[in-house]
């Protein structure tokens, strides 16, 4: 039987602090390609994750969620700032140290279609990670891997199969049982469930719930689509162009969103009620380039309430209310 | 536009340098003295050393080279060891005849392949589609020199004294006039430079001389010449270009904008030359650009067959001589030709293909 | 067993065929519906099983002139056809294609032929498959000012008509069958280095490589685990079109006199030998030039079933 090691419940300790997490894209342009400027993907970011808590990151397509998840991986290298993990800086890691905290953060992609590798058959792309860090003979990898199938709902003879056998909600589960072989402490799940069917939406986040109460998981769940994000996380993060700006549980910020993108973002989810009046925000303009963010408030560009002083100076983000952080200055 | 341009030219810049280079290593890697190759075993000592100072062979390898470049940027190739002509002169002589023979052999797998390929494309798995392309799978696999042995023998012996009787080699046969057309029209030109050699270069075009100076014997046998090097040479890049017109239009044929074309109810003639081919333009002008090489290659073998002296069978003759003059400066020329179309298939595309433009 | 397990035992799994598939059966499946690429492999099995059997299928040694035979055969140069059981007098002896112009068996000659060319075609690509590959993944790969070198390298030898850069390197090495298939060999290297680049490039940003590196893999592993298997279609494509191609080219140089030697049988020199009687006998120049078409055709229909097979947007089909 393959047993989870922590199965630690009820510690408030925090697992993973991101501080000042900065990642700029460099632009070539001209006769001999020079750096020209900067895409400001990630600027200035920082938050913190509890043990077994789900901190969810929502924005638009293009705000930077997918690639501050990546860069707390080392995916992708930080520009500047640390990523703390179980009390260790692992941003500057190399080699031998880093591989080994890598069995402790795994990461659940977006696309089912490009995450597994066609020529393998899904069993070989579940074990590979206990291959990679050499656990156990193989044929006790073997076992490893048709448990933790089964931990995803999956059959054994799945795992002689090839990816593009499978539908894209079984491929998603492969990711999982993939992510999960290695017991990892802290799961980044990146839009899991953006790619597939609505019905299927909710098989899968059943499956990534079940699972971290089982197993005491930390999640970092990254999406765009507020209900998903309002059923999975204990706390949320809302990010736009690059910066958070509001966070704080989950029930404050659906109870009472302070910030005005965020406002706006809660008046678009459809509500099932067609005789219900709302008040919509409805926001003007579009996205402004992540390559010349605007002065001052990012969003003032768009903001229905903006103010003078918006154009002018970046908000500080700061905790207005217990555990409620917001970057605006209307909440002044 | 001229950004993409500007960079493109300067990419190549350091690939004709890589050129030159490759060149010359070649031409002086390759085994054999020189001297004796040029005048005979018997060439004494004496007689080859001073060869050997007056070619300036004795001077350190990297002072060859920066000479070399000299000279090649200045237009100035040397003299032919084997013939003791400057390899220019060689070059006006020769180089159009390979010219005409290339140009045709493109414009007859230009004019048979585009429209098959449009056809088959356009009806296809027909019986039509399946012919065409047996016939050009047949035609990318036949080798060069067989094809146009095969064609000599078929149309100069076998079809003798009939009206399609086409001669085996050669440009033109003996006694027909052909007087270049400076001198029909009595043109006055200075002595040497670049003007007369220009002349020379273009009065050598006999198809192209025979029209300026209405010689329609001279056209007529021209023509009849250069019937049958030019389909040999031209098989291989007609089967491609064919292959590669149905393929693109197959492409393009199945696309979603096709559809919306003919549901506003255009003609199918209209759909197909003015939507469809124009989008199938793209990788047929890569296929262009890329037969030329093959062109080259198999004029080589061509000229050989069909007795034409041109660019390739001196070349090759060349190298096996071991005459240096000869080698780097037609391989210099041929391989600047080369970097030049490129460069042009390039500025092409950005030509057809807005979204390349504006990279 | 866990709470998801007993939650999901329930959930519906497709219906999936008992029998998995992998891709190489998909794409088998597929080149066998194609009539021309069977066709193709049927010309390349009967001409693998004549070079493999050509000894005992050949009636004389392809080498030797009749003269020198042991007895010695009265036989003239390029000899007309002479088939016993289409009439030719039994007191002549049997040249089922003739002989050539030093008096030796051209049926011979044309069967072992087969041998050097299937020779020549694999070993020419599979020198230039390694080198290519070794530098295109380098290039792709590791990317830079690495990659831009590599590049313009192959740019330079690109630059220059194949078959003349062959001459001039057989020139340089001297004429000969082995000179002239690594002259072929080098000016082919470009298009695999090429095509392998082109698949690294694609491939490297792939979330199943991603998956790789943050499941604790090193660049090693990845390249040859992940990366490299992924090239592997374009190039078996490319390599079967390449032997075709260096079936050509050698055929090419053996007949400028630059590759195979007198007496090999290599049908391209056989065709060289006699190129100036082509009007006097035929049959010397026909019959080699049929056997190089028709095994290159083999070779190309073979390589455009695979194209198609292979292709990767229809491999969704299960």
């Amino acid at each position: 039987m393959y047993q989870y090691q922590h199965g630690k419940t009820g510690s408030n300790r925090e697992l993973i602090r991101v501080e000042n997490l900065v990642k700029y894209f460099p632009v070539r342009a001209g006769l001999l390609q020079r750096v020209v400027n900067h895409v400001r993907a990630v600027d200035d970011v920082s938050f913190t994750i509890k043990e077994g808590e789900t901190l969810g990151l929502v924005g638009e397509s293009g705000c930077g969620k997918t690639t501050v998840g990546r860069t707390m991986l080392r995916l992708i290298e930080p520009t500047s700032g640390s990523i703390i993990f179980d009390d260790r800086d692992i941003s500057q890691l190399k080699g031998r140290e880093m591989k080994d905290i890598r069995r402790e953060m795994q990461i659940i992609f977006q696309d089912p279609y490009a995450s597994l590798d066609p020529r393998m058959p899904v069993g070989d792309s579940v074990m590979e990670g206990l291959n990679i860090h050499g656990i156990g003979t193989p044929q006790r990898r073997f076992e490893i891997m048709m448990e933790v199938m089964k931990w995803v709902g999956l059959e054994e003879y799945h795992a002689r199969r090839y990816p593009h056998e499978f539908s894209g909600g079984q491929r998603q589960r492969i990711g999982i049982a993939r992510a999960l072989a290695l017991m990892p402490k802290f799961v980044i799940c990146d839009e899991p469930v953006s790619a597939l069917d609505v019905s299927i939406q909710s098989q899968i986040l059943n499956i990534l719930k079940e699972i971290q109460s089982e197993f005491h998981l930390t999640y970092l769940f990254i999406a765009h689509n507020l209900s998903v994000v309002e059923h999975i996380s204990d706390r949320v993060a809302v990010m736009y162009l690059g910066k958070v700006v509001e966070m704080t549980t989950r029930d404050e910020l659906y109870r009472n969103p302070l910030h005005p993108y965020t406002k706006a973002l809660m008046s678009a989810i459809p509500i099932p009620n067609p005789h219900l009046k709302r008040e919509r925000t409805i926001l003007t303009g579009d996205i402004p380039s992540p390559l010349n963010p605007p002065n001052g408030c990012r969003f003032h560009t768009r903001c229905p309430f903006a103010m003078d002083i918006c154009s002018q100076e970046e908000p500080v983000f700061h905790e207005t209310k217990l555990d409620h952080w917001v970057a605006c200055w209307l909440t002044d | 536009m001229t950004q993409y341009l500007l960079r493109r030219i300067l990419a190549s810049i350091p690939v004709l340098f890589g050129i030159l280079l490759v060149t010359f290593i070649i031409a002086r890697v390759i085994p054999g003295d020189p001297c004796r190759a040029i005048l005979g075993e018997k060439a004494t000592a004496a007689v080859c050393d001073r060869f050997i100072r007056e070619k300036g062979l004795d001077k350190p390898i990297t002072q060859q080279f920066v000479i070399y470049m000299g000279e090649v940027l200045r237009g100035d190739f040397g003299n032919s060891i084997r013939f003791s002509l400057p390899v220019t002169r060689l070059l006006i002589e020769r180089l159009p005849t390979t010219i005409e023979l290339s140009f045709s052999a493109l414009l007859v797998s230009l004019l048979v392949g585009i429209p098959l390929g449009v056809i088959s494309a356009v009806k296809h798995n027909s019986l039509i589609d399946v012919l065409t392309m047996l016939w050009a799978n047949m035609g990318v696999s036949m080798p060069v020199f067989w094809l146009g042995l095969m064609l000599a023998y078929v149309f100069s012996l076998l079809l003798k004294d009939t009206p399609f009787w086409l001669p085996p080699s050669g440009r033109v046969s003996a006694g027909i006039p052909s007087a270049p057309f400076y001198k029909v029209w009595d043109l006055t030109m200075p002595e040497s430079g670049f003007v007369p050699a220009l002349y020379e270069f273009v009065g050598r075009l006999n198809i192209l001389n025979a029209l300026l100076t209405s010689n329609w014997e001279l056209l007529k046998d021209a023509i009849k010449h250069l019937i049958l090097p030019a389909v040999a040479l031209g098989t291989i890049p007609m089967a491609l270009i064919a292959r590669m017109t149905r393929s693109a239009m197959l492409d393009v044929l199945g696309q979603d904008y096709i559809r919306t074309a003919r549901a506003k109810g255009l003609r199918q003639r209209v759909v197909v030359m003015k939507h469809a081919f124009r989008n199938a333009l793209l990788p047929l002008v890569t296929i262009i650009g890329l037969s030329l090489g093959g062109l080259l290659g198999g004029a080589v073998l061509t000229e050989t067959i069909f007795g034409l002296s041109g660019v390739g069978r001196i070349l090759y003759e060349a190298i096996t001589a071991r005459d240096y003059g000869i080698v780097q400066a037609f391989t210099v020329v041929i391989a600047v030709f080369f970097v030049v179309i490129n460069l042009l298939v390039d500025i092409s595309y950005s030509y057809l293909d807005p979204r390349i433009r504006l990279e | 067993m866990t709470n998801a397990e007993n939650k999901i035992a329930t959930l519906d799994v497709e219906g999936i065929s008992l029998q998995s598939v992998s891709l190489w059966q998909i794409t088998w499946r597929r080149l066998f519906r194609r009539i021309s690429a069977v066709i193709g492999m049927i010309v390349l099995g009967i001409l693998i099983l004549i070079a493999l059997t050509a000894q005992w299928l050949a009636p004389y040694d392809p080498t030797i002139p009749m003269m020198d035979m042991n007895p010695p055969e009265p036989a003239k140069p390029r000899q007309d056809p002479c088939i016993h059981a289409f009439g030719c007098p039994k007191d002549q002896p049997q040249h089922i294609a003739g002989t050539d112009g030093n008096v030796r068996d051209q049926f011979s000659r044309l069967l072992y032929g087969a041998r050097l060319s299937l020779m020549v075609g694999f070993s020419t690509v599979t020198f230039a498959i390694i080198i290519g590959t070794v530098l295109g993944a380098i290039a792709g790969y590791i990317g830079g000012w690495l990659d831009n070198i590599i590049m313009r390298f192959m740019d330079v030898l690109l630059a220059f008509p194949s078959l003349l850069l062959a001459i001039a390197i057989v020139t340089v090495l001297g004429p000969g069958l082995i000179n002239a298939l690594l002259a072929i060999g080098i000016v082919s290297i470009p298009s695999y280095a090429r095509v392998v680049r082109a698949s690294v490039l694609s491939v490297r940003e792939m979330d199943y490589v991603s998956a790789s590196r943050a499941l604790g893999g090193d660049m090693t592993q990845i390249l040859f685990r992940r990366i490299l298997p992924n090239a592997l279609t374009p190039l078996i494509v490319q390599g079967t079109l390449g032997i075709a191609t260096a079936i050509l080219d050698a055929a090419a140089l053996s007949f400028l006199g630059l590759g195979a030697q007198p007496p090999t049988p290599e049908w391209g020199s056989m065709l060289g030998a006699e190129r100036n009687q082509v009007f006097t006998a035929p049959h010397l120049v026909f019959l080699p030039g049929i056997a190089i078409a028709l095994t290159v055709l083999a070779f190309n229909l073979l390589g455009d079933g695979l194209r198609d097979a292979l292709d990767p947007r229809l491999a969704h089909i299960s």
